[in-house]
């Protein structure tokens, strides 16, 4: 099995250093492994913005008598 | 707002009705792959959206990337293969086919083949488990009793193995409408396999005074020698619950999983299937989720470092004791005092108690609970 795929964005060479910098003061191995953590971070929270529930009214009905059946509600 | 579920959307992978008759009346057509009790819960967890977004077993590229990346092809988090395991010789289907996965001669899902592979024993265990030490329960598992080749595919649900808990045993669509219903925000979810004493019960209040409530979910499974039973952890748990915590502010219901003992993965694991429940916050504790002293004791705590992008707040504890001088339940961060005034909470402890009927202190196990333990003929798994 290989090892993960990788491809490539442009940063402005300005930002590059500015995160060159702050990474070596952090446990970061390098720009890359900062830049990819910071967008999953912002990545993930905007994506979960988006969301609806997968089930209809008729459903919402029959779990919420069973919640009440079992005592949880 | 409860948690939305890993990937966004909930996934609901059970047959219908006219589906599920169809597939069962031509049950005899259908090639069939034999699976565990191990399997037939990954199966019945794809089904309801424990596992969201997983909806069926994985194939090579999610596996690929899940061993070397922990991380789905899609870029998700996910640390724990779910796959389910042939031998070459019964292997009468292949890639298009539709297969029924059995769990001792009973259908309980059909499968959409979508890849089969070739199933690398020592790659595998190294990456999900850091050793291939056949000690180790989980390398164990993969060496002797996983079969050579992997399928993957998509799965519909159209049975589940014998629930004797059922009335303990929510959906994540019952729970997130449950947390709804209870006008809870922020949940933190709590996984055990244990009875619980003290030093459990501090960590649970001490993170729901951040929280609207708590989602204790205890793992039913095959477990370990010298475990509690399932039956006297429920037991155990209710009468705890029905003493000792504020009305409404805790869930109780049981997950049904097989635990794999890969430390700081399944930590990780552990935490997406509570998120899928709708858990905004997981309780990650001492050597969660290890086995044995393969993993440090704080190393389920690390990984977590690593995603960013989780969506549920892990939420880390060290280990609570009883301080004489501090004359109550506390840890290493609130007390000053040495270990000669400290009484440590120890599993170990309390089962040789029970043993020998010897009284357990109350300010180990509530009274309440420890009438429970003592009541059992026979409280552990032999
Ligand atoms: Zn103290």
């Amino acid at each position: 099995m290989g090892q993960g795929k990788y491809t490539t964005v442009s940063i402005p060479k300005s930002l590059y250093n500015r995160i060159k910098k702050l990474v070596e003061e952090t446990g970061f191995k390098s720009v890359s492994d900062y830049v990819t953590y910071v967008l999953r971070e912002v990545v993930a929270m905007h994506e979960s913005e988006r969301y609806e529930e997968p089930f209809t009214e008729k459903d919402l009905e029959e779990i919420k008598k069973r919640l009440k059946a079992l005592g949880y509600i | 707002m409860v948690s939305k579920p890993h990937g966004g959307r909930l996934i609901i992978r059970i047959a219908s009705e006219n589906r599920r008759s169809a597939v069962l009346g031509a049950a005899d057509e259908y090639p069939v792959i034999s699976i565990g009790l191990r399997e037939a819960y990954d199966v019945e967890n794809i089904g309801y959206g424990v596992y969201s977004p997983l909806d069926g077993f994985m194939v090579y590229e999610d596996l690929e990337n899940v061993l070397m990346n922990m991380r789905l092809s899609n870029d998700l988090p996910w640390t724990m293969p779910i796959v389910v395991s042939v031998d070459e010789d019964s292997m009468d289907f292949g890639v298009g086919d539709e297969v029924l996965l059995s769990y001792m001669d009973r259908p309980l899902a059909v499968m959409q083949v979508e890849d089969i592979y070739r199933l690398d024993r020592r790659l595998y265990a190294e990456r999900v488990f850091g050793t291939t030490d056949p000690s180790h329960p989980g390398v164990y598992n993969v060496f002797r009793e996983m079969g050579e080749y992997l399928v993957g595919g998509r799965i519909e649900l159209l049975d589940t193995v014998d629930n004797p808990y059922a009335r303990f045993y929510l959906r994540p669509m019952e729970t997130r409408v449950l947390f709804r219903e209870r006008g809870w925000k922020t949940i933190v979810g709590f996984q055990t396999r244990n009875a619980p004493h003290l030093g459990h019960e501090y960590v649970q209040k001490t993170a729901l005074s951040f929280v609207d409530g708590i989602f204790i979910n205890p793992v039913v499974g095959r477990k370990k020698r010298g475990d509690f039973k399932d039956e006297v952890i429920l037991e155990a748990y209710s009468e705890l619950v029905k003493h000792y915590y504020p009305k409404d502010s805790a869930v109780l219901s049981i997950v049904r999983y097989e635990m794999r003992y890969a430390g700081p993965r399944e930590a990780i694991h552990h935490a997406i299937m509570r998120k899928n429940f709708g858990c905004t916050h997981f309780i990650v504790g001492r050597d969660h989720a290890g086995v044995g002293d393969f993993y440090g004791p704080y190393d389920a705590q690390e990984i977590f470092r690593e995603f960013p992008d989780l969506g549920v707040t892990p939420v880390f504890f060290k280990e609570f004791f009883y301080c004489r001088r501090c004359g109550g339940i506390v840890h290493e961060r609130i007390c000053p005092h040495d270990e000669s005034n400290r009484v440590r909470f120890s599993g170990t402890y309390v089962r040789e108690a029970i043993l020998e009927g010897r009284d357990i202190p109350d300010y180990i196990v509530r009274p309440e609970v420890a009438r429970v333990l003592m009541s059992h003929p026979d409280p552990f798994v032999s």
